[in-house]
């Protein structure tokens, strides 16, 4: 993997956007890990606060609804000392005709350091970390059907934090790989902080055609593809997104993919469960799974905070060694 | 950069020992009773663990990673290197030992400060350090330090280890006045 010139990565490899995981190496995949293992503690002090950001303005541009990422995104500004602004951009310029470019002049206008976008088009922080002032940063909160690499990087903290090594795991993602944005960015994440196996279980429909040219072995029997895993990562299943009979019915999903208690004692035994959620209870899973020991669904969202302030301080860090570097 | 050792493992220990003799009258004389210990790492955490023995505390180490909490971020980035800061007990009116190997600049001690103070407020905050040398920027003194050495210009000093021990003397031609207690890594 290459650390020459990107998007994403300045001319000496250091993190200026993360828009994918895809070109990242491991150094660096570990480094975030690392730096959010540094934060972890933060929320369980007197003060959850830090003051490394302090006067910096991170803006939460979300083109499309979300709870869990917007709120984990403030948080993670607000421990950082950061300023954040949550614009709903839907509700706001965008239907008053102003182009998208115009709104991110305003905000740069506001000495904005920092744009995180969440859009319903595949590319769409990229295109804005193109044409972004030099110095600002963008962080990808989930593009379309391309990408949602913090999610990946929360949940490689999740398996960290329980299983210790990736090194010897087995890991089944299963569900609707097809319109999964996080599926992609959690299979590169995987492969490259190198994983023994990861599996992906999904029927024919749900699966995209370029699914094998990711390094991944593929199944579409759950039984078979559980058996013996370490960690069972299941997709939400994407209604909003689905057009036309993609699947005969949720139910039939539930009896085919479904995990149950009764499925997942194939799996390890000790095996985690994981899930980005939102959870549909009786479509992707049991809600005894879901409730149960095995589930490290609501740690997944606290590992979240922690992981995105890995993620904004380490691209405010390369603002500011660029500035730094500028100056000198 | 070169750099030529200075002390070894002995004399580095007998050092510590000093300290540990020093902190014990000073906690005899303040009536202090259970202090909590933190070490700043990488040096002052060895220099943490040792004192503690010696002390014979039962109350568990902290340990302080003050890259959150640097002064120098808004130029040099993020240190690449972080770990969890670690205060095992509630700092709130308990008095505390901030424990570092070389003080000089102090703003690493300010920053370890800062972040005390956001885990709660402590009764009172004792610093001791290993080595102490000229060129404070902050109104901070040590309350025990175990060697005071004067150093020339662009020269510095390091605690090395954990196994074995020891302080090495540095010379950097352009070495710039940043958080420099601890040479290597602050």
């Amino acid at each position: 993997m290459s650390r020459g010139p990107s998007l994403q990565l300045d001319d000496t490899g250091r993190l200026r956007h993360f828009l994918t995981i895809d070109g990242l190496n491991r150094e660096l995949l570990t480094e975030i890990l690392d730096t959010a293992e540094g934060f972890a503690g933060v929320s369980e002090r007197t003060v959850k606060k830090v003051p490394i950001c302090r006067g910096k303005i991170v803006a939460n541009l979300f083109f499309e609804n979300s709870t869990r990422t917007r709120t984990t995104f403030e948080l993670a500004g607000k421990r950082l000392s950061a300023d954040v602004l949550n614009l709903n951009i839907t509700a706001s310029s965008t239907s008053k005709g102003e182009t998208l470019l115009d709104t991110l002049r305003n905000l740069e206008a506001m000495h904005v350091d920092m744009f995180v976008v969440r859009h319903a088009v595949s590319g769409a922080a990229h295109f804005i970390a193109r044409h972004a002032a030099p110095g600002v940063g963008v962080i990808n909160a989930g593009d379309g059907r391309h990408a949602h690499p913090t999610q990946a990087m929360l949940d490689m903290f999740t398996i960290r934090r329980h299983k210790g090594e990736f090194t010897g795991l087995r890991v089944a993602i299963v569900g609707d790989i097809l319109h999964s944005r996080v599926a992609r960015s959690q299979i590169l994440a995987l492969n490259t902080l190198g994983v023994s196996e990861v599996r992906v279980i999904a029927p024919r429909t749900l699966l995209p055609v370029e699914a094998r040219s990711l390094g991944v072995h593929i199944y579409h029997d759950m039984d078979e593809g559980i058996r013996d895993v370490d960690v069972v990562i299941m997709l939400r299943l994407q209604k909003e997104r689905m057009q036309g009979a993609m699947l005969p019915s949720e139910h039939e999903y539930y009896r085919l993919f479904g995990l149950t208690e009764a499925r997942l004692a194939a799996a390890d035994s000790e095996a985690i469960v994981m899930h980005p959620g939102p959870i549909n209870r009786g479509v992707e899973m049991s809600s005894e799974v879901a409730d149960g020991s095995r589930s490290v669904i609501l740690q997944q969202v606290s590992y979240g905070i922690a992981v995105r302030m890995a993620v904004i301080s380490i691209i405010i860090g390369t603002q500011n060694q660029q500035s730094q570097d500028n100056k000198g | 950069m070169q750099s030529n050792s200075f002390m070894n493992a002995d004399a580095v220990e007998s050092l510590v020992d000093e300290m540990a003799g020093k902190l014990w009258s000073l906690m005899n004389e303040r009536g202090i009773q259970a202090p909590l210990l933190v070490g700043i790492r990488t040096g002052g955490v060895w220099l943490a663990e040792m004192l503690h023995q010696e002390l014979g505390l039962e109350e568990p180490l902290g340990t302080l990673d003050i890259s959150f909490y640097r002064d120098d971020f808004t130029r040099i980035g993020m240190n690449p290197e972080v770990h969890p800061s670690d205060l095992p007990v509630p700092v709130d009116d308990r008095h505390i030992i901030l424990i570092d190997d070389v003080l000089h600049t102090g703003r690493t001690i300010r920053a370890a400060l800062n972040e005390i103070f956001d885990y709660g407020r402590p009764a009172s905050v004792i610093l001791a350090c290993l080595v102490e040398r000229k060129g404070r920027e902050l109104p901070i003194q040590p309350d025990v330090v175990a060697l005071h050495k004067v150093m020339k210009p662009g020269e510095h000093i390091t605690l090395t280890g954990p196994e074995p021990l020891g302080l090495v003397i540095g010379t950097e031609s352009n070495r710039e006045s940043r958080n420099g207690e601890s040479g290597a890594e602050t």
